[in-house]
């Protein structure tokens, strides 16, 4: 039996073939600690020469136990753990959580808030895609693009640290709204956006779509069919790569996304390139749908007032006693749900972004569950690398697109 | 619920004798753990569900029998459709056939719950944990696992602290 410096492949024996146990291929640890697997997701690579014969991946270092550590909390204590699932899609988790909750005890939503949430889950969904383009393009030796990238992806943080005060971990959807209204230079600062940005996604297709050294490396290259993609449960850009015309927003609108117009990139190659188009070609579409939503954006509260699950505006807790109360009620034990289950999904950036929520007719999740994209999604590495080169196996997990912290929860 | 929903959750009641549950428009629906792989066979072949969602489990202890639900949530794509199979897992030597047959993406989520509520799945290729370490004891899901926490040190029992603290061996 091969034998990796470090690490006894013993256990694992019966995922290699018998030419790697007679030490005829190499056995290649890529990761846990690796610039190309984004994170840390260890790769076990059954090599043939430079072909890739079996990919084992191997996850769970990333675990910080958030189900159990939610089970603790109550509803809303609990949210704050969603931002540190999909660290590039904190709005999005947000989203997924208070929908889940907001289903689970019946809750409403005000318009406003409900504008608000599409505008800033479109904005981080544009962001998550620009830290996806750069880090492919950069895994495949385009450096500058990264540079870019990131430039645009800053606008939008700074967006978000308007409204929230925090770049990334924003906790600012909660449930029966968000936290509070916009402040008025948030209009312009989206503005400002939607006025460059559309001129820049040009710009990084002029750089890559049509440059021969990335079609290289990406076309026909980790071909996944129809077939395959749906019984590993894929979902996402990498489903809409390979012909499956299935995206939350348009099959089963939520917060309102039935108003706006907006098209659902498909391809129908499943390769590299068309799950790179379909992302590009998001991006534009996310544009227009953030567009459409500011400048419809209704007046109003942003949050329910369902006094029973949303705290009070702290202008009346200083003139009516029962604000103080609800306030104080919610804040010492927080809301009790029933004791009944539901999943609630939303489109994240990567795929169907599930929450599984069962309460106990107390103040705490009784059971959390986050079906996370990535998951699934990495799942289907090994069929997608097998019989590719290892170089080309870097440029499959760029276009995977999978953020470790969603794998590992 | 849905008029489509419903004569799908008819036909499995027919064919399987499943008994159903229905809360804010989702259908719940209870199968025993000998039929789960052909009531999921079934609903991707003969109804369309050609998506498996999620697969998770519940623990109920100490309060309920039986102990575990493990939990089936299927999508069609072509009907827009959701479904949910529950299937109640006793609390002595836990095992539920697997799926992996039927749906690839079983295979992680199934080493998942293995690893998280320590039920088993028979006739699955490659059991073993998935998130925790291999050579972890215990299954961190389940309610009669505490929640870890450390103990903050501060001046006056830092020492004591210490001293219980774990520390790699040289």
């Amino acid at each position: 039996m091969a034998q990796l410096q470090e690490v006894s492949v013993d256990d694992l024996k019966h995922l290699v073939s018998n030419r790697a146990i007679e030490g005829e291929t190499m056995l290649l640890n890529m990761g846990p600690q690796h610039p190309a697997t984004h994170g840390v997701l260890r790769l076990l690579l059954e090599l043939d020469g430079e072909i890739v014969i079996n990919c084992i991946p191997d996850i769970g270092f990333l675990h910080t136990g958030v189900e159990k550590n939610m089970e603790a909390k109550t509803y809303q204590k609990a949210e704050v753990m969603t931002d540190r699932l999909d660290y590039m899609n904190t709005v999005g988790n947000n989203l997924a959580y208070c929908m889940a909750v907001e289903k689970l005890v019946d809750l409403d939503v005000p318009p406003r808030a409900q504008a608000l949430r599409v505008i800033l889950t479109e904005l981080q969904r544009i962001a998550s895609h620009l830290v996806w383009i750069g880090t492919h393009a950069l895994d495949l030796a385009a450096m500058s693009m990264f540079m870019y990238s990131f430039r645009e992806r800053e606008q939008i943080l700074d967006i978000l640290e308007l409204v929230s005060g925090q770049r990334m971990m924003t906790t600012y959807i909660r449930p029966g709204g968000v936290w509070r209204d916009v402040p008025v230079e948030f209009e312009g600062a989206v503005r400002d956006f939607i006025k460059i940005f559309p001129k820049r996604i040009d710009e990084y297709e002029a750089l890559l779509t049509k440059n021969p050294f990335l079609l290289d490396r990406l076309l026909g290259i980790g071909v996944l069919t129809k077939e395959t993609a749906l019984s590993y449960g894929v979902t996402g850009p990498i489903l809409r790569a390979s012909g499956v015309d299935w995206d939350l927003r348009k099959a089963r609108p939520y917060t309102g996304y039935e108003q706006y117009d907006f098209i659902v990139p498909v391809r129908t190659e499943g390769d590299n390139y068309a799950r790179y188009l379909v992302r590009v070609q998001e991006m534009r579409e996310s544009l227009k749908i953030v567009e459409q939503a500011l400048n419809n954006l209704p007046m109003g509260p942003v949050r329910s007032d369902n006094r029973k699950f949303v705290p009070p505006p702290r202008s009346e807790i200083g003139t009516s006693m029962e604000a103080l109360i609800h306030h104080f009620k919610l804040w010492t034990e927080g809301f009790d749900a029933p004791k009944a289950s539901i999943y609630s999904a939303v489109e994240s950036p990567r795929g169907e972004l599930g929450v599984f929520l069962e309460g106990d007719g107390g103040p705490k999740p009784y059971r959390i569950h986050m079906r996370t994209p990535s998951f699934e999604n990495v799942g289907v590495l090994p069929e997608l690398a097998k019989g590719h080169l290892v170089a080309d196996l870097i440029a499959i997990i760029g276009s995977i697109d999978f953020v470790l912290g969603d794998i590992d929860r | 619920m849905d008029n489509k929903l419903e004569i799908i959750v008819e036909a499995l009641q027919k064919d399987f004798g499943l008994s159903f549950e229905e809360f804010r428009g989702e259908a719940h629906v209870f199968a025993r753990p000998e039929q789960i792989v052909d009531v999921i066979t079934s609903l991707r072949d003969v109804h369309g569900f050609e998506l498996l969602s999620a697969l998770t489990a519940v623990d109920y202890w100490p309060g309920q029998e039986p102990r575990f639900h493990v939990i089936y949530q299927l999508t069609s794509i072509a009907k827009n459709l959701s479904i949910q199979v529950r299937v109640p897992v006793a609390a002595i030597r836990p095992s539920v056939p697997t799926v992996t047959g039927v749906f690839a993406c079983a295979d992680w989520r199934e080493r998942e719950i293995w690893d998280m509520f320590g039920i088993r799945f028979d006739g699955h290729p490659d059991l073993r944990r998935i998130l925790m370490p291999a050579d972890w004891e215990g299954h961190p899901l389940r309610k009669d696992y505490p929640l870890g926490y450390e103990e903050p040190q501060f001046t006056f029992n830092f020492e004591e602290i210490d001293l219980r603290k774990p520390y790699a061996k040289e």
